[in-house]
């Protein structure tokens, strides 16, 4: 019922700017990751797609994949959402880096979350700190929220979010690993379809 | 396992075998799950909104609430179902994150009236499509702040929620 690709053409060379355009923004929240951590942060090429709405929790390791997600919408002169998500592992691992020493009886689990929710704003922020460089625009992040949770319940808010009218998404996604400890997480970027072409024109290959 | 159908969201599948239909990891989208128990036809939609607004009429009728029960009657009827003897169960319809400005826990303490949340109203339009139609509801877990996967056998009307935090139960 719904094609690959319908309803919204793009060329090699606009997925191409797209994917550049994660590479910078990804780049950027890298450095702030690893800055936090203070290890090496490793970046996966960055993935320019459109996908069909059932097709999106496939990105992160299927719909039943338990994750833990930092949501923000896109505010300002832009409209979209950004997305950290980390396997729960990872979560836990990442938030253990955060998190040090005597809580002194505070929820621990409370104080990771909150670690979580921090970061994922941080990076979210350098993200789009960096592509709004990059296209001269202005993108405001909204306050974040988290959940742990399946991955594709997780989805479901953020493609409701965005797809009143569309029965697919454009998905600009970038992998991290931090290394010698085992977490692995995904920065993903939901924009709207009209911001789509704002960005693609502002990066020298509008639609026609 | 045997034959696993699964219907993603925005998706909507009938059949008249005994197949056990899927869906993984809802959120706020509700499972709309009918069934004749006599001539043992079954379907499922996996919506997505409350309602079309006319907008998207036609074209992917299962991504509304007000169309897929509609639409998802049709089909049944059509693969052999009486449409007085379809029965209809809804899963799904939660809130996943909390609200900015609501004070962290997804609590309503204030006692203010906040804004329905999707899930919520995605609950409400179906059950509201169901009364219009005159479409008995016999099972419903809905609402709360959790992930669930549904499995629903098409023959029986057996329906399996299970969820990471709250186990599995069948309705």
């Amino acid at each position: 019922m719904t094609g690959e690709k319908k309803g919204l053409p793009l060329t090699d060379l606009q997925i191409d700017a797209l994917r550049e355009a994660g590479n910078i923004g990804a780049g950027n929240a890298g450095i702030a990751l690893s800055q936090m951590v203070k290890k090496k942060v490793d970046l996966s090429v960055p993935r320019a797609t459109i996908l069909p709405l059932a097709s999106v929790p496939e990105l992160v390791g299927g719909p039943e994949t338990p994750v833990a997600g930092i949501y923000l919408k896109i505010l300002g002169d832009c409209s979209g959402s950004i997305l950290m998500l980390l396997e729960r592992e990872s979560a836990w691992s990442l938030a253990g880096l955060m998190v040090k020493g005597d809580l002194a009886g505070e929820d621990e689990t409370l104080v990771k979350r909150s670690a979580l929710r921090e970061t994922g704003s941080i990076l979210s922020g350098a993200y789009l700190n960096a592509l709004g460089q990059l296209t001269n625009l202005f993108f405001k992040p909204s306050v974040p929220v988290f959940a742990m949770d399946m991955a594709g319940a997780i989805m479901d808010h953020v493609l409701v979010n965005l797809a009143a009218s569309e029965d697919f998404v454009m998905v600009i996604e970038t992998d991290f690993q931090v290394s010698g400890v085992k977490i692995r997480g995904h920065l993903v970027l939901f924009p709207d379809i009209g911001t789509l072409a704002i960005i693609l024109e502002r990066l020298g290959v509008p639609i026609e | 396992m045997n034959e696993l159908e699964n219907v993603g969201v925005a998706e909507l599948k009938v059949s008249n075998n005994s197949v056990v239909m899927a869906s993984f990891g809802m959120g706020s989208c509700v499972a709309v799950a009918m069934f004749d128990p006599l001539k043992k036809v079954g379907g499922l939609a996996h919506v997505m909104l409350p309602e079309s607004r006319g907008k998207d009429k036609g074209r992917n009728p299962a991504k509304f609430a007000d169309t897929a029960v509609e639409f998802l009657v049709d089909e049944l009827v059509r693969k052999g179902a009486r449409q007085k003897g379809i029965r209809c169960k809804i899963v799904g319809g939660s809130q996943m994150f909390e609200m900015p400005g609501s004070s962290g826990q997804d609590g309503d303490s204030e006692g203010k009236p906040k804004p329905k949340h999707i899930g919520a109203r995605n609950v409400e339009a179906v059950k509201q499509a169901l009364g219009g139609l005159g479409i008995p509801l016999v099972g419903e877990d809905t609402g709360g702040n959790y992930g669930r996967t549904v499995r629903f056998n098409t023959s029986t009307g057996e329906l399996e929620i299970s969820s990471i935090y709250h186990g599995r139960t069948v309705i």
